[in-house]
C-alpha cells in the first residue's frame, strides 16, 4: 500500500504536477416508483417507450408535476451529507435540442438549489486512518434524466427510448477538493455507500444509477488553478480514476508541449482508457437558463425537514465509531460499515446476542471467507444473524473450539440446521475431561521421546507440535486452553 | 321554429329545458350556420357529428332530469385546447395532422357538463397575434364591415376565430386563451363578452403552451351571463397542473348582480395615452357615468409603471415562447422535413417550415433575451418591472374595487392594414398589465365608432375576484344597450 | 445594444431555425427595432426589487409518489413521423 502521507504527482519534464479533481456525480433517486413529474415507472429494463407518460414524451400542453418523494429523498440525502437544506429553491429550465430531451429543455435547478453546501469524509487508504480527508460539497438539486439513444440497431436511423426520459436525479456537485485518482475513488466509494445507507439511490453504476462528470485540470503545486476539462457520464470507479490518471497526464505532456488547455467536454473511452474532445468550441452550449413557469417556488416546511431527519438511519461514519467503541479494530470496523447490507447483517448478529469482538473477526475472516468462495451476498446466504450469534455463543461458552466452529459453519451453510443441533448430533463438542486429555498426552509424549528431548534441551518451538498432536487425537474436541495447561504440567 | 343561433346560451339552456325546442334542433342549427360561414375562416375543423351526439345525449336525458348545466349548448374550442382524436394544430404547420392521444382538463369540463363541439376554431399560430393573420390556416374575417365598406376586417387576436364565431351566431359561446390580451381585444373587435380569470382558474393541461406564466383559458360569449355560466363549467382545480388554484369554483351565474353600491371604480391616470382616438376615450367616459349610473364611485387610481407593461411582456412572453416551442422538433409528432442527414439539419429544416414569420420572430427575441449575457439586462429585469407592475395593482385595489379602461387602442382594422411588428404589439397596450399581473379582467362591447364598428370596455378585477369582474361588466352591459349585430353578408 | 447579422445567425442556430442569408438580413432591423424598443425597461429604477416568482402568490403542490401513468406506448407513438420498433427514429446521431 503506497504511503497516503506521500501527495500524487504527475512527473514532467519541467517538474511535478499537481492534478485537481471535482466530481458531479449524477445519483438516479431510485427509491421512488414513478418520475420526478410524471407517473410513469421508472423500473430498469422495461421494454423501450413503454415507461413513457403523455408528460414524458413533452406531448403539446402537457405538464409536471413534482414528486414528493423525490424531494424528500433529496433532502435526506443532503442531510446525509451535513448539507444546508434550502427552504425555497426552484426549478429552471436548461435548454437545448437533442432527441433524448423530448421538451427541448431539461428540468434543473441552477439558481436556488434544494440542497446547498455540504462535506464527506473519506478515508483514502481504508487501512491507514491518518489518510482521512474532507471532501466539500457544493451543491446538490434534483432534475430529469433524459431518455437513451441507440445508433446501433439501424444503418442510418438512431433510435430513440424515452423510458429514462423524467426519471429523478440527484446531481452532487463536489468542490475541486480531490488530489488523486485515489481521493475521487474513494470519495465516489463514500458517497455510493451514503446514499445506499439512506436509501435514496442504490448506487448500482452498471444500471446507470450513478455516474460522474469528472473535472479534472492540474497545476504547478501551489499556483492557481489550471483550466479544466469535463468528461462526461463515467460510469465507474474504476473508469473515474482511469480518466483522472489520463487526463492529468495528457494535460501536462500538451502544456509542456507548449500547447493549453481548453475548457471542454470529453468523452471516456473504456476500451482503449483515453479521452477524447466531444464538441468544438464554435458549438459552445448557450443553455439560456431561466425558472420554469410551470413550476411555482418550492417551500419546504418544519414538518418536513423534521420527519427527513427523523427517517435517517444510523450513517457509516457514526456506525464505525460505535462499532470501535464496542471494541472492534478500526480495520474491521471500516470493513463492516462500507456496505449497507453487511453493516445491516452485522447490526442484526449484534442484537442476537453475539460479542461485538468476536462478532466482528468472525464475520470479517470467517463469513466473508465463505460468501466469496459460494459466491454469496451477505443478505442471501442461507445462515442468519440469528444462527450466527448461536455458533457464536458455542464458541464463547466453550463448547467447541474454533476449529470445530469452522466445521459446524461449513455444516451450517450446506444444510441450513442450527448449530446446536449439528455440535449434538455429530457429538462434536468440546471436552475439558482432563482424563481423556492426559491419557492423549502421555501417549503422544511416549511416541515422541526424541521431540521431548529436544523440546528439554530448549527447543520451545515443538510446544506447538505437541499441542497439534494432541488437538488431532482428541479430533479437534479438546479444550485448547486444558490442552496447555496439562502439557506444560507433563512437560516441566 | 325561431332563429336558435342568435340566442344567448342562457336562453337556449333555458328554452331546452323548459321543452321549447331540443338540444339536436340547437346543434342543427348551429351545424348548418358553421357550414354556411366558411368564408370567414373561422373554424378550421368542423365536428358536426359530435355537437349532433352530445345533443342527442341530453335530449335522451332531458327525460329523466338528470342534465349537465352545459346539456344541449354547442360549443367551438378554441384549436390551442388538445381535443382527443380531433386535429390541434395551435394554427401552426408544425402540427400538422397532430391528433391528441387526450382532452384539455378545460374542454373535458366543458363536456362533462354536458356540451358538445361544433368544431375546433382558428387563431394566430401559436396565439401570437392580435389579428389573427398569423394563422397557417390563413386569416379569419370578421363578421363585421365599417360601414359602407367592404374591406374584409381582422376579428383580432389571438382568439379571432373564437370571436368571429360568436359575433356571426356560429357558435352561442367559445372558448378562447387570453395571454396578453387574445380574449378581451378580439371580444371588443366583433362586440362581444370575454373574461380572462385570475391566472390559476383554469387548467393549462392540454392547452398548447405560449407563455407558462400568462396564459388563461376563458370564455366569450353575447352576454356576461352567458360568460359567467361557461366560466363556471371551465375553471376548477386540476392536479395535473401545478399553477392550477386549489379552490372551489364560485357560483358565478347564481352571484351576478349589477347593484354596484358601496364598490369604487378606479379609473387609471396612466390609460389616457396619446394617440388614442377621441371615441375611445369618449366611450370610456361613458363608461364611467354607467357604473356611476349602478352606484359605484370612481376614483382615480395610479399605476405608474403602465406604459413598461408591453416592453416587459414583450420580454418574458417570448422567453417563456421559445422554450415551450423546443418542443416542436419533428420527433415525436407532427412535421418532419425530409431529405437531411443529420439531426441538426432536422430540426433547423422542420422548424423553418413549420413556423411562420411572427413564431418565428419571437422565438428569435426570446433565445435573444435569455441567451448568455442578456439574461440579466433583459429576462431577470423584466421580471424586476412585472414585479412593481403587480405591486401597483396591489396598490390600487386598496383603494378600489375594480378597474375600468378601455379593452383596445382602436377599433378592428383592416386585414393586411399593419404590416410593423410593433405597431401591433400596441393593441394589447390596455390588456397587459392586468395579464402581467395575473388578475381577471374582460371587454364588453360599449359601442359602435363613427365607422359602425364595435368598441370594448375593460374590467380588471383584484385577484380571485371574477364576481366583481363579471357584476361590473354586467351593469355596463344593461346601461350601454349594446344590440348592434353585423349585417350577414357571408 | 444592437444586434448584428452574426448575432442574429447564432441566435437562430441557438433556436434550431434554419434560414437563409436574406431571411437574416430582413430580421437584423427587425429585431433591432423590438430590442431597441423593450429596452426603455432601462429607465425603470428596480433597485431592491426582486424578480416576480410567481404571479399568484402560491406554493408548488407536490404529488404522491405512485406509478399512475405510462404503459400507453402506442399513444405515445401515435403522431410520430417515424416509430420503428417501437422507437422513435430520427436520422442518424454520431457522439
Ligand atoms: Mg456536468
Ligand atoms: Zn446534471
Amino acid at each position: 500500500m503506497a504511503d497516503a502521507g506521500a501527495p500524487f504527482r504527475i512527473e514532467g519534464d519541467t517538474g511535478e504536477w499537481e492534478v485537481v479533481v471535482g466530481l458531479e456525480v449524477h445519483a438516479q433517486i431510485t427509491a421512488t416508483a414513478s418520475k420526478l413529474f410524471s407517473g410513469a415507472a421508472t423500473a430498469f429494463g422495461a421494454e423501450p417507450n413503454t415507461q413513457v407518460s403523455l408528460v414524458d414524451a413533452a406531448m403539446p400542453g402537457m405538464l409536471p408535476v413534482p414528486n414528493k418523494e423525490c424531494i424528500r429523498q433529496a433532502v435526506r440525502t443532503g442531510m446525509a451529507l451535513d448539507a444546508k437544506i434550502n427552504r425555497w429553491s426552484r426549478f429552471d429550465r436548461k435548454n437545448y435540442f437533442y432527441a433524448d430531451l423530448p421538451q427541448g429543455y431539461q428540468i434543473s435547478q441552477l439558481y436556488h438549489p434544494l440542497v446547498g453546501e455540504g462535506e464527506v469524509e473519506v478515508l483514502v487508504d481504508d487501512k491507514d486512518d491518518s489518510s482521512a480527508k474532507t471532501i466539500g460539497i457544493e451543491r446538490i438539486h434534483v432534475e430529469q434524466d433524459a431518455g437513451k439513444l441507440m445508433h446501433d440497431q439501424h444503418p442510418t436511423m438512431s433510435y430513440v427510448d424515452l423510458n429514462r426520459s423524467g426519471v429523478a436525479l440527484m446531481e452532487i456537485v463536489s468542490r475541486p477538493d480531490m488530489r488523486s485518482p485515489a481521493e475521487a475513488g474513494a470519495y465516489l466509494r463514500k458517497l455510493r455507500a451514503v446514499l445506499r445507507y439512506v436509501g435514496s439511490c442504490d448506487g448500482n453504476m452498471e444500471e446507470g444509477s450513478m455516474r460522474a462528470d469528472v473535472n479534472v485540470s492540474v497545476r504547478k503545486p501551489g499556483d492557481e488553478f489550471g483550466t479544466r476539462t469535463e468528461t462526461k457520464n463515467v460510469n465507474s470507479v474504476r473508469f473515474v480514476m482511469q480518466v483522472i490518471e489520463h487526463e492529468a497526464r495528457r494535460q501536462v505532456e500538451l502544456i509542456e508541449a507548449g500547447g493549453t488547455i481548453v475548457q471542454e467536454t470529453r468523452l471516456f473511452d473504456p476500451d482503449k482508457g483515453v479521452t477524447r474532445s466531444l464538441r468544438s468550441k464554435e458549438d459552445a452550449h448557450d443553455y439560456r437558463y431561466f425558472p420554469d413557469p410551470d413550476l411555482l417556488p418550492l417551500e419546504l416546511d418544519d414538518a418536513f425537514l423534521e420527519e427527513c431527519r427523523g427517517s435517517l438511519p444510523e450513517l457509516p461514519d457514526a456506525k464505525r465509531k460505535r462499532y470501535e467503541a464496542q471494541g472492534i479494530t478500526p480495520y474491521n470496523a471500516g470493513v463492516l460499515t462500507a456496505e449497507v447490507e453487511t453493516a445491516r447483517w452485522f447490526d442484526a448478529l449484534l442484537d442476537a446476542g453475539a460479542e461485538a469482538k468476536q462478532a466482528a473477526n468472525w464475520v470479517v475472516a470467517e463469513l466473508f471467507g465463505a460468501l466469496n468462495r459460494r459466491g454469496e451476498s451477505i443478505e442471501n446466504n442461507p445462515v442468519t444473524p440469528a444462527a450466527a450469534a448461536e455458533l457464536l455463543r458455542l464458541v464463547a461458552d466453550g463448547t467447541i473450539s474454533g476449529t470445530i466452529a469452522k466445521q459446524v459453519f461449513e455444516i451450517m451453510l450446506e444444510s441450513g440446521e442450527g448449530a446446536a443441533a449439528i455440535v449434538e448430533e455429530r457429538g462434536l463438542k468440546q471436552t475439558s475431561d482432563t482424563g481423556a486429555i492426559d491419557a492423549e498426552i502421555d501417549r503422544i509424549l511416549a511416541a515422541n521421546a526424541d521431540k521431548v528431548e529436544q523440546y528439554k534441551a530448549g527447543k520451545q518451538a515443538l510446544f506447538g507440535f505437541f499441542v497439534g498432536q494432541t488437538m488431532k487425537a482428541m479430533q479437534g474436541k479438546a479444550n485448547p486452553q486444558v490442552v496447555n495447561e496439562r502439557l506444560r504440567a507433563k512437560l516441566g | 321554429m325561431s332563429e336558435l343561433t342568435t340566442k344567448t346560451i342562457a336562453d337556449l339552456r333555458d328554452g331546452f329545458r323548459g321543452g321549447d325546442f331540443s338540444a339536436r334542433e340547437i346543434a342543427e342549427q348551429f351545424n348548418a350556420a358553421v357550414a354556411a360561414a366558411r368564408v370567414l375562416n373561422a373554424y378550421t375543423v368542423e365536428t358536426p357529428d359530435d355537437a349532433l351526439a352530445a345533443a342527442n345525449a341530453a335530449d335522451k336525458a332531458r327525460g329523466n332530469g338528470d342534465l349537465g348545466p352545459l346539456a344541449g349548448i354547442p360549443l367551438g374550442i378554441k384549436d390551442l385546447f388538445a381535443t382527443e382524436g380531433v386535429d390541434t394544430t395551435a394554427g401552426s404547420n408544425i402540427l400538422k395532422g397532430f391528433r391528441p392521444p387526450y382532452e384539455s382538463t378545460v374542454s373535458g369540463n366543458l363536456r362533462r357538463a354536458g356540451a358538445g363541439m361544433l368544431g375546433k376554431l382558428n387563431l394566430d399560430e401559436f396565439a401570437m397575434g392580435s389579428s389573427n393573420e398569423t394563422s397557417a390556416h390563413g386569416p379569419v374575417i370578421s363578421p363585421w364591415r365599417r360601414s359602407g365598406s367592404n374591406v374584409g376586417l381582422t376579428p383580432g387576436g389571438s382568439s379571432g376565430g373564437s370571436a368571429a364565431a360568436v359575433a356571426a351566431d356560429l357558435a352561442p359561446g367559445v372558448t378562447g386563451t387570453d395571454t396578453g390580451g387574445s380574449i378581451r381585444q378580439p371580444a371588443a373587435f366583433v362586440g362581444i363578452s370575454g373574461i380572462k380569470p385570475t391566472y390559476g382558474r383554469c387548467s393549462r393541461w392540454g392547452v398548447v403552451s405560449f407563455a407558462s406564466s400568462l396564459d388563461q383559458a376563458g370564455p366569450m360569449a353575447k352576454t356576461v351571463r352567458d360568460c359567467a355560466i361557461l366560466l363556471e363549467a371551465m375553471a376548477g382545480f386540476d392536479p395535473k397542473d401545478s399553477t392550477s388554484l386549489d379552490l372551489p369554483v364560485p357560483q358565478w351565474e347564481a352571484g351576478l348582480s349589477s347593484d354596484l353600491n358601496g364598490k369604487r371604480v378606479g379609473i387609471p391616470r396612466e390609460y389616457r395615452i396619446d394617440g388614442v382616438p377621441e371615441e375611445i376615450n369618449a366611450l370610456w367616459d361613458r363608461g364611467i357615468e354607467w357604473l356611476r349610473d349602478g352606484g359605484a364611485e370612481p376614483v382615480e387610481i395610479s399605476l405608474p409603471h403602465t406604459r413598461y407593461a408591453l416592453p416587459t411582456y414583450y420580454i418574458i412572453a417570448p422567453a417563456e415562447a421559445s422554450s415551450n416551442l423546443a418542443r416542436y422538433d419533428g420527433v415525436r409528432y407532427g412535421l418532419r422535413e425530409e431529405g437531411v442527414k443529420t439531426l441538426d439539419d432536422m430540426y433547423g429544416a422542420t422548424r423553418a417550415a413549420g413556423f411562420g414569420a411572427e413564431v418565428k420572430r419571437r422565438i428569435m427575441i426570446g433565445t435573444y433575451v435569455l441567451s448568455a449575457g442578456f439574461y440579466d439586462a433583459y429576462f431577470n429585469k423584466a421580471q424586476r418591472v412585472r414585479a412593481l407592475i403587480k405591486q401597483d395593482f396591489r396598490q390600487a385595489f386598496e383603494q378600489c374595487d375594480v378597474i375600468l379602461t378601455p379593452t383596445a387602442p382602436s377599433a378592428a382594422f383592416g386585414i393586411g392594414e399593419t404590416t410593423d411588428p410593433l405597431a401591433m404589439y400596441l393593441n394589447d397596450v390596455f390588456a397587459v398589465p392586468a395579464s402581467l399581473a395575473g388578475l381577471p379582467a374582460m371587454s364588453v362591447p360599449g359601442g359602435l365608432d363613427g365607422q359602425g364598428l364595435p368598441l370594448g370596455l375593460h374590467i380588471i378585477g383584484n385577484e380571485l375576484d371574477e364576481q366583481g369582474v363579471l357584476n361590473a361588466g354586467l351593469a355596463i352591459e344593461e346601461r350601454a344597450g349594446f344590440t348592434a349585430r353585423p349585417e350577414k353578408w357571408w | 445594444m444592437s444586434v448584428s447579422k452574426d448575432q442574429v445567425r447564432h441566435i437562430a442556430k441557438l433556436a434550431r431555425i434554419a434560414m437563409s442569408d436574406e431571411e437574416i438580413e430582413r430580421l437584423v432591423p427587425e429585431l433591432n427595432g423590438i430590442i431597441g424598443w423593450v429596452e426603455q425597461l432601462g429607465e425603470v429604477n428596480t433597485d431592491g426589487v426582486e424578480p416576480l416568482t410567481a404571479v399568484i402568490d402560491q406554493k408548488l403542490r407536490l404529488r404522491e409518489d405512485a406509478v399512475t401513468d405510462g404503459n400507453c406506448r402506442d399513444e405515445v407513438l401515435a403522431n410520430a413521423p417515424e416509430a420503428q420498433h417501437g422507437f422513435f427514429a430520427v436520422p442518424k446521431v454520431i457522439e
